[in-house]
């Protein structure tokens, strides 16, 4: 039996891997300052508070006021990095993410933290299933989901170093250890993580990892091979990485703890359609809230699981 | 039973305040998640103004005369399912599914899942530009309905909040009452440090608002101020009371400490403290039983929903 669920895997916080590393970043970079809106208990920006409180913003509950405050920092040079929970930054302070980050280019890096619906208990008001659409139709964002505690301390990294606005997403709960430190990470590239020759599971975020369990399933149960892709970036998309997948294996199945309209699948599906259209699955959030749970329930319940993602992948193969 | 208020005497007002925190330290350790701090520094004043000031019908939620009564600041979930049960709503028994999978008590209010309650709330300040619009259609259709509307002290920190006392002056809309859960507490710590929203008298009054201010937690004082806030409804201006408040209060080890703004006491050891310290004779299990069979209680709640019977469930 293929192991999966919650025992199969070691967890760790992302949100703690940002608050480490925006650390490490302020002492290697007198530029990096950091906001929050009365969150910085929970997005762990409070470790660059204690150690670096001169360059520390705590603008209160105003999170439109936060992201603006931001775009004037950059203007006067500074590298600033925001946080709240991914609802409140693209939901409370879209206006301002749009006009004053992606419009103006200025150099924020937006954090997004308690994105998707493993936010769990606070329910609906607190989980964020569009975040990625939203964000991901502005014009100069860069926008990513790191899969775990490695790939968000390279992520934040990145960040720090490219010119320009960025959007990342990152989790509440505590989320499996799927890549390494020494895996590969690069500005629109996305990962053979697993490889494969029947169809192409391409994930982001803790969805990573149920895209390996739905490989192991479908190994165990049925000896299909899909290859398996760990794609971090919705923008830019690795369009390449994408062609040469749908060229190569065939079917396709994206996995996203996002809604299913305009997200993850939404951008992939487009890339295949025009160059290469194979049999896709979108595996998402239907459309629909989930209300209040335990965030494993809430996962199961809107299907984002190895298996029901390696049951999408024998509809299409 | 029809519209109208509960009518308690000052005495049974301070015994249903204890009740109520209670209700929200037991909901919160149930869950192992969801705020206790704010509800428990609001408990006297919501107490007092729902049960003796906001005219509602238990049985009929959405009487077209009702009163609204409106926690902005949702994250007061368990205060506000508390009082919506204490009233009559739903049995208390059911505040034991408090923010579990499938429950209609979600971590943060939602208007179509409990009865009673009139917006769905979580994101911080919706509350008071609904209420307006609220208070706005009323005086349109020509209705005596008042609007009571919480809001937290942090969540005066949205620009959206302010947006909405300056229009609701410039309305003159009188039939809105706000009452400000004045605990100098958010999550990042003292709001007055965090981020400074005082003095919070004089901005209302420079918006335009009539205010009262004084001590939430004082029963006699309480209805003083919420008597007097009444009565200046109808004068051609919105009305705040703005009560002082210490978070946790009634728990004397857990008071004025913002760490329990989010935090439940999910450990046995530290409710049974709280109960204690609140005068309850009992062990942390005899309070959980208190509430009785949990399936029993979601059976009634979903007749009163109208939802299909529930399944049981053993995870509870
Ligand atoms: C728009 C928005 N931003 C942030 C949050 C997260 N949040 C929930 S409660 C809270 C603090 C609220 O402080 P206050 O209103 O004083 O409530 P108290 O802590 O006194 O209960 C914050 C920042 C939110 N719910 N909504
Ligand atoms: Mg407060």
């Amino acid at each position: 039996m293929v192991k999966t669920g919650k025992d199969r895997w070691t967890y760790e916080l992302t949100r703690k891997a940002y608050g480490e590393t925006l650390v490490e970043l302020g002492h290697e970079n007198p530029r990096i300052v950091v906001l929050d809106a009365d969150l910085a208990e929970s997005t762990l920006t409070k470790f660059f508070r204690d150690e670096f409180p001169d360059r520390f913003f705590e603008i209160g509950i105003a999170e439109q006021d936060m992201v603006g405050t931001a775009a004037g920092l950059a203007l006067q040079g500074f590298i600033p990095f925001l946080s709240s929970y991914a609802i409140f930054i693209t939901g409370r302070a879209w206006d301002q993410c749009r006009q004053d980050v992606d419009y103006m280019k200025t150099n924020v890096k937006l954090s997004a933290a308690h994105g998707g619906i493993s936010v769990g208990k606070d329910g609906p008001t607190h989980q964020s299933m569009e975040d990625l659409a939203c964000m991901s139709a502005c014009t100069n964002m860069k926008v990513l989901v790191p899969a775990d505690y490695h790939e968000t301390i390279k992520a934040v990294r990145w960040s720090a170093e490219y010119e320009g606005p960025v959007y990342f997403r990152l989790g509440r709960e505590k989320v499996p250890m799927v890549t390494e430190e020494p895996s590969p990470f690069e500005m629109g590239k996305g990962f053979v993580h697993v490889d494969g020759t029947d169809g192409t599971i391409i994930a982001c975020g803790l969805m990573l990892s149920q895209a390996i369990e739905a490989r192991e399933i479908l190994e165990e149960e049925d000896g299909i091979k899909p290859r398996v892709v760990n794609m971090p970036f919705l923008k830019p998309i690795d369009e390449e990485m994408i062609i040469k997948c749908a060229k190569e294996n065939g079917p396709i199945v994206t996995a996203e703890e996002h809604q299913v309209y305009g997200g993850f699948g939404s951008i992939i599906a487009r890339v295949v359609v025009e160059n290469h259209p194979v049999p896709m699955r979108i595996v998402g959030i239907p459309n629909m809230y989930l209300g209040s749970g335990d965030p494993f329930d809430l996962l199961a319940i809107a299907g984002l699981t190895g298996r029901h993602i390696a049951n999408k992948m024998k509809e299409v193969l | 039973m029809s519209i109208g208020t509960a009518n308690l005497s000052v005495d049974e007002l301070k015994e249903m305040a204890r009740t109520i925190r209670r209700d929200c330290l037991v909901q919160t350790h149930v869950a192992k998640s969801g705020h206790p701090g704010g509800p428990l520094s609001a408990a006297d004043y919501l107490t007092s103004l729902y049960f003796n000031y906001v005219k509602v019908d238990p049985k009929n939620p959405k009487d077209d005369s009702r009163d609204y009564f409106i926690i902005s600041n949702g994250h007061c979930s368990a205060l506000n399912y508390a009082l919506l049960s204490r009233r009559g709503f739903f049995p208390p028994g059911y505040l034991m599914t408090f923010r579990s999978t499938g429950s209609g008590l979600e971590g943060h209010p939602n208007r179509h899942k409990t009865p009673g309650v009139d917006i769905s709330a979580g994101s911080l300040g919706h509350g008071l530009p609904i209420a307006h619009g609220i208070a706005l259609g009323a005086k349109l259709k020509g209705s005596d309905q008042r609007v009571f509307v919480n809001l937290g002290d942090g969540e005066l920190q949205e620009g959206s909040c302010w947006e909405a006392i300056m229009a609701a002056a410039h309305y003159r809309s009188d039939n809105i009452l706000a009452v400000v859960d004045y605990n100098d507490v958010q999550i990042d710590g003292r709001t007055h440090e965090v981020m400074n929203i005082r003095p919070l008298d004089g901005k209302f009054k420079a918006f335009g608002w009539k205010v009262f201010e004084g001590n939430g937690h004082d029963m006699n004082e309480v209805i003083r101020l919420l008597d007097h806030a009444i009565d200046s409804m109808g004068k051609g201006q919105p009305v705040v009371v703005l009560f002082h408040t210490v978070m946790m209060k009634g728990v004397p080890s857990f008071e004025n400490d913002h760490i329990w703004h989010g935090k439940a006491l999910a450990d046995d050891k530290l409710l049974q403290t709280a109960l204690t310290e609140l005068g309850y004779n009992e062990t942390p299990k005899e309070a959980v039983a208190s509430y009785g069979d949990v399936n029993v209680a979601r059976g009634e709640y979903h007749k009163i929903m109208g939802w299909p019977p529930p399944q049981v469930c053993d995870r509870d």
